[in-house]
């Protein structure tokens, strides 16, 4: 298993080049002036001068290392500075968001408390809600509670997020005026009262995200449990005389829960990057939004390096999922 | 001796009932899929919707882009029902919006864009799934380059990425093919692109199964070329699971469509899709909810039908499921 994992490293150092090359190239194609909002007053040779200043004048693979250094090298004795109060990279160039002019990074670490509170927690309220919804209707297959409840997901992963979101503010914020329809991120919790506020302000994102969670994890939840209750040792286990609920609620669901404990680690990177259309229609200021406005703004670094982000993510969560499923399931052997 | 009925030797073998018509593997998948009452709405619905936005014009003969200032921000004629002030009128059955143009021929109109862009995406989502699938479960030496190829495009970020290659390519398409066929070709080729490799996973699998198997051995000895082998005896039998995962990739063509437009890098702001309708309906929901609730609603009921297509088509297609 340890071989296994440091050989899958080891092949993702590889794949994530290639990934921030494909990013790198493709962001090289854009059409974009990072200048075009310098007045037109500033003389050509100035502008030429600003331009060589972001860095623009050379020719890609100058480019392409720098930012490979950047990112590899200087970010994380930034990071390292910062915990130990070091002073590895100071005096050294950071990646530079070309609309703020300040370091990506803090912009990033600014917006993540806010992208993981609310689509953190509408994963975790997904999961709550999918599994047992999985389990029962597994449990009682063909029943007018599976029968609604594979009706619901069905619906769940049908409507799209763009939909979702501007109904529930037309019920709860306009028709019946419970729910605030926008995010405000500069509120802070101090005591009952504020974290009432907070709880409302955040009710309607995580309803969104935590339906379309819902219905794909209880999807599986319910197809795994009904690949187990057709198993022997489920009809061994009862012809000992085991209760009900220890069949069910430790045998088939422990056996189960594998192939759905992989589905949730190979989710959570859409939690970083996925939200990108809830967050637009509440207005929260988390990740998503940033790429968005970063795309509309031309802000190559900054662009590169969210997507950038992701894509790690990916790779990694992918790498967790696989060492999990291979961790819980000892019929799977990697060799 | 009492008389008896003199005995046919022969008569068990003068079988008089007719013989049956033989079964045939599509009547089994259809007398299974009848039974999936889901998938036989949703596959209804998915005709009816098809049908109506693509006949829709011939019977709803308003232009979708004609102003009438006059007419603008009219109600949907069934609001009278409960409330007789609202501004409603006959002409415009699904009211108007704030520039006067008809809501039930935009409807109709950026019908037709979605479900174009969803069919033509899922069609080369198919093509390229189905032809790297094919390639690298067939030739052992293209097997690893391609599969690692497929690993690391499932392992870039979509969204962002989509979003990316849309804000980016939008200018010299748009100049090259005018800009609503310049945004199709952009659209349905980022769609199509980001979105085969589920497609090509599955169909590797049952190619690389499907090769060991005697009848392939038998059309290979009798010197079958490899292109041969392919279209007469691998395509036909993996038909099923590129069938099942086509109604996926049309559901998230369409809602992938739908996102792009919501976001604002779709369509341009004159071409109707029903994302953009619904989109452009946000701001002013409170008073005119129906603008974002109709379009909505259609991608909403297109999409579940999909699905539900695609689930009685899995278990219809699946013959250890069949018949029972």
């Amino acid at each position: 298993m340890l071989t296994f994992t440091i050989r899958r490293l080891i092949l993702s150092i590889p794949t994530l080049l290639f990934i921030s090359l494909v990013i790198f190239l493709l962001l090289q194609l854009a059409p974009g002036d990072p200048m075009a909002q310098v007045p037109l007053t500033v003389p050509p040779e100035v502008k030429e001068k600003m331009r060589e200043a972001l860095g623009l004048g050379q020719p890609i693979h100058v480019q392409y290392w720098k930012w490979i250094v950047q990112f590899f090298w200087i970010e994380p004795q930034v990071l390292i500075d910062h915990w130990f109060g070091t002073t590895f990279a100071e005096g050294k160039q950071r990646v530079i968001s070309w609309q703020t002019r300040s370091p990506v990074m803090d912009i990033v670490v600014q917006r993540i408390p806010q992208t993981l509170w609310v689509v953190g927690l509408s994963y975790v309220v997904g999961i709550l809600i999918a599994l047992p919804i999985g389990i029962y209707s597994a449990y009682k297959q063909y029943s007018v509670f599976d029968q609604s409840g594979t009706f619901i997901t069905m619906i769940g992963f049908s409507i799209p997020p763009f939909f979702t979101g501007p109904l529930l503010i037309v019920i709860f914020s306009v028709q019946l005026g419970w729910l605030p329809s926008i995010y405000d991120t500069t509120h802070v919790v101090t005591d009952w009262e504020s974290f009432k506020v907070q709880f409302m302000q955040m009710g309607m994102p995580v309803m969104v995200l935590a339906l379309q969670t819902t219905a794909q994890i209880s999807r599986y939840m319910r197809s795994s449990m009904l690949d187990n209750l057709g198993q022997d040792y489920v009809r061994t286990a009862r012809a000992k005389g085991l209760k009900e609920g220890v069949v069910v609620m430790q045998h088939v669901l422990r056996n189960s829960m594998i192939p759905v404990i992989t589905v949730i680690a190979l989710g959570i990177p859409a939690i970083f990057g996925g939200a990108i259309i809830t967050e637009n229609v509440f207005k929260v200021n988390g990740i998503g939004q940033l790429l968005l406005t970063a795309l509309f703004a031309n802000d190559i670094p900054m662009v590169m390096t969210l997507t950038f982000i992701f894509a790690i993510l990916i790779v990694l969560f992918n790498l967790i999922a696989d060492v999990l499923y291979g961790v819980l399931d000892p019929r799977i052997r990697y060799d | 001796m009492t008389d008896t009925a003199p005995i046919d030797p022969y008569a068990a073998l003068q079988d008089k009932e007719p013989p049956k018509a033989p079964r045939s593997q599509w009547k089994d998948v259809w007398d299974q899929f009848k039974h999936h009452k889901g998938a036989l709405f949703g596959g209804g619905f998915l005709i009816f919707i098809t049908l109506a936005v693509l006949v829709g014009p011939w019977v709803w003969q308003v232009d979708p882009q004609k102003l009438d200032i006059r007419n603008k921000d009219l109600r949907p004629i069934y609001t009278a029902i409960w409330d007789s002030t609202a501004a409603v009128r006959w002409g415009n059955p699904l009211g108007t919006d704030n520039l006067g143009r008809d809501i039930l021929a935009n409807l109709i109109a950026g019908g037709r864009a979605s479900m174009a862009v969803g069919w033509a995406a899922m069609v080369l989502a198919l093509l390229i799934g189905t032809t790297v699938g094919v390639v690298s479960g067939y030739f052992k030496k293209a097997d690893f380059w391609l599969m690692r190829f497929t690993d690391l495009v499932l392992s870039l970020p979509i969204l962002p990425l989509l979003l990316v290659a849309v804000t980016l390519f939008r200018q010299p398409l748009r100049a090259n093919f005018g800009p609503e066929g310049g945004m199709f070709i952009l659209i349905v080729g980022v769609i199509g692109l980001t979105s085969w490799m589920q497609t090509a996973r599955i169909v590797r699998g049952d190619i690389l199964a499907l090769k060991e198997r005697e009848f392939i051995l038998a059309a290979r000895s009798i010197g079958t070329t490899s292109g041969s082998i392919i279209l007469r005896h691998l395509l036909p039998n993996v038909i099923s699971p590129i069938m099942v995962s086509a109604t996926l990739g049309l559901a998230t063509a369409i809602i992938t469509e739908s996102a792009l437009s919501f976001l604002g890098v779709g369509f341009p702001s004159d071409f109707p899709t029903w994302g953009k309708l619904l989109a452009d309906s946000v701001q002013r929901m409170e008073q005119y909810p129906e603008r974002v609730i109709l379009p909505g609603l259609l991608i909403s009921l297109t999409v579940l039908g999909v699905n539900y297509l695609g689930d009685g088509l899995r278990d219809a297609l699946d013959p250890r499921i069949r018949g029972r």
